[in-house]
């Protein structure tokens, strides 16, 4: 018999929900719940996410190849603090205070954060609102040092970019700390879910963090599909990962295009760009939208695909696969690029792991995985892929996952599209007559987007919460960009090219 | 290397060339004329996100692919309001970023023009009601021209950005 790891050891000791389906979910007592602490500060366990409803605080937590979520009552209000012990936990804990005026007991960092002041109204998802508050200035973190000076940025940024607020303390050109303040994106998204129906709800999903459309869409419908206890058509699992690799495909070239160009090398983002277009109008021709908003539902994929829109997609994948080899060759090649990647933004391994850093972010620094072979789902279960990782964890290594990532999509696209099965992408939908949960995590472009839902017996939202993998990514970039110039800023950013959206909900 | 720039020199530029589209080249010639009439070759864009799902971005972003060329036109993003003709705003606008919404608006220098793209920024879409929104665009700041779309693609920016010249036009006759 094999050792029983922290998880088995607490999910014995609380109670499991019958009404979650997919994952567990394990109802603790402050006991179990401060056993949690210790093994995610042990690394036992990683905190892959930590939300609330009124009056209990729900934990998602991933121990090798096993999801599961731990649940504390807490009719006070008040909670033993995950993140006094394990630091990614801090900024979940901050909004949980700001929406729910749930408070983590001992937390070190008590201030606002999606909670600027201006919502006329404080906790606005608890059981009764408070009346709001006028602003206060935000207090940024203290430095302390001689000829320090501060670059507050943002915001309104210079480029075409969503709004989040960097305040830089340097010292002459170097960094000595990045503060990131976010929330401004904030549009109240678990707010609006309650009460919606899976139609509206699904379309709320889909515009969490527009690059990752699909992503969202998958992970939503298959948390539904798993509260309802039903299963999508086996074409519909197959097209949706067609949608999946295609949309990872399109943000990596774009991506990889624009750090080049964060560097001044223009040409690669021009032709990145172009590979970029080429599969949005693909998208657009035989999946009706361009970022393909909407063709993912509960229940299947909304939108098939033509007999004929699969050999055209493999004319598209071999053609983009020559050109993408040479701009991997150039990109390799400019000499005066590399030195402005290799050794810039640097993340410790051991930062991501206790991270748990999904994505390009995680894996170009050694953590090696990817939801999609380690928490399997259809049809990657019956997929052959690799999943590159590098321990470098520089501006660098964050392109070549991407590039090593782009050649595996190209060559899954070919390997779906010959194992495309037949027959209807779309199954009706039960209502569920009794209260239903459903937990799904799915692999978008930037790392693992995780939903949780509990539909009401009508079949209508009671509780939704997404989470971003840029939630966990977000506090390394502060991380990565210590040490390094000012100026080098754009390229680390968009090296992790985290969600603003995704983060702020 | 060597050889990308090779084949680029010897291949004919994947910008569209206009006869080819037709929409396109309607609105590309139009475009140019009433660019040229109001503002001889240049009108400069700040983009503000106030809140958007950054859909919009992608496709604004796409306007400078070589495909589009938005460049072409002499219509160009440039890096801060204070350089700016037009304010090009996607997004519901969140209470959040109400206030930098209309700062960025006060400090463009007149006279400017507000372009608000996508479905969330005429009234905010699937976000309104929202105790985190705002409303629309117009909610916060006067919008001259709504260009519908979730989010709209490329050549639906480029007809309303169209739209907006002849709006030039049509004032300017009137004067």
């Amino acid at each position: 018999m094999t050792e029983k790891t922290a998880l088995d050891r607490l999910m014995a000791a609380g109670r499991t929900d019958a009404a979650q389906k997919g994952f567990p979910r394990v109802a603790v007592e402050v006991d179990g719940w401060r056993e949690m602490i210790g093994a995610l500060a042990a690394g036992e366990l990683d905190l892959l996410s930590l939300w609330g409803e009124p009056g209990t605080v729900h934990a998602a937590v991933l121990d090798g190849g096993r999801v599961a979520v731990l649940s504390l009552d807490c009719p006070d209000g008040k909670f033993p603090s995950v993140g006094a012990r394990h630091a990614p936990a801090i900024r979940f804990e901050r909004a949980l205070a700001d929406l729910y005026g749930l408070v983590a007991k001992d937390a070190k960092d008590t201030r606002p954060w999606l909670d600027h002041g201006r919502w006329e109204m404080r906790h606005p998802l608890a059981n009764a609102p408070a009346t709001g508050e006028a602003s206060a200035p935000y207090p940024f973190l203290a430095v302390d040092g001689e000829h320090l000076h501060q670059i507050p940025v943002g915001p309104v940024h210079a480029g075409i970019i969503e709004p989040g607020h960097f305040r830089f303390t340097a010292n002459g050109e170097t960094v000595a700390r990045l503060e990131v303040r976010l929330g401004y994106a904030h549009k109240g998204i678990a707010g609006l879910m309650r009460g919606q129906d899976l139609a509206g709800a699904a379309h709320l999903a889909g515009h969490v963090s527009g690059d990752s459309t699909v992503a969202y869409a998958i992970a939503f419908a298959r948390a539904a599909e798993a509260a309802l206890g039903i299963e999508a058509p086996a074409r519909a699992h197959w097209l949706r990962a067609l949608m999946a690799e295609i949309e990872r495909l399109a943000n990596h070239f774009g991506d990889i295009g624009a750090i080049c160009n964060d560097a001044s090398f223009s040409i690669m983002h021009a032709h990145c760009a172009v590979l970029r277009e080429s599969l949005l109008r693909f998208a657009d021709t035989h999946f009706g939208h361009r970022l393909m908003m909407g063709a993912v539902v509960p229940g299947g994929v909304g939108v098939d695909l033509a007999a004929d829109g699969g050999r055209q997609l493999l004319g598209l994948a071999a053609q983009i696969k020559g050109r993408f080899a040479q701009l991997t060759e150039l990109y390799d090649n400019a000499a005066s690029l590399l030195d402005r990647t290799v050794g810039t933004g640097l993340l410790k391994p051991e930062l991501a792991r206790r991270f748990a850093a999904g994505g390009f972010v995680g894996r170009a620094s050694g953590r090696d995985f990817d939801a999609r072979r380690d928490l399997p789902y259809p049809p990657y279960d019956r997929l052959g892929f690799a999943v590159p990782t590098l321990s470098e964890g520089d501006v660098n290594a964050r392109v070549w996952i991407r590039i090593r990532e782009a050649e595996a999509s190209l060559n899954l696209i070919e390997e779906i599209v010959a194992q495309l099965p037949d027959g209807n992408p779309l199954t009706a939908l039960p209502t569920p007559g009794s209260v239903a949960e459903g937990l799904a995590v799915v692999e978008g472009f930037r790392g693992e987007v995780l939903v949780w839902l509990r539909l009401g017996a009508d079949g209508r939202v009671a509780e939704c919460h997404l989470r971003d993998p840029s939630a966990l990514q977000w506090p390394l970039l502060e991380a990565a960009i210590e040490g390094n110039i000012v100026a080098d800023f754009p390229l680390c950013n968009k090296s992790f090219n985290c969600s603003y959206s995704g983060h702020d909900l | 290397m060597r050889r990308l720039i090779l084949e680029a020199l010897t291949n004919p530029p994947l910008t569209e060339a206009l006869p080819q589209d037709e929409t396109l080249a309607r609105l590309a010639t139009e475009l140019d004329q009433a660019t040229k009439a109001r503002l001889g070759r240049s009108l400069s864009i700040r983009q503000v996100d106030a809140g958007s799902c950054n859909g919009c971005e992608l496709e604004i972003h796409a306007l400078s692919n070589p495909y589009y060329d938005l460049e072409r036109f002499g219509l160009r993003f440039v890096a801060s309001p204070r350089h700016a003709d037009v304010l090009l705003v996607t997004g519901p606008v969140t209470r959040n970023m109400k206030e930098a919404l209309e700062r960025t608006y006060n400090a463009t220098p007149a006279p400017k023009w507000v372009v608000a793209a996508g479905d969330c920024a005429r009234d905010g879409g699937c976000f309104a009601g929202s105790y985190a929104v705002a409303g629309g665009v117009g909610a916060v700041i006067p919008v001259d021209l709504h260009i519908p779309g979730c989010p709209p693609s490329p050549v639906a920016m480029l007809r309303g950005l169209l739209a907006l010249m002849q709006s030039f036009d049509a004032a300017k006759a009137g004067e």
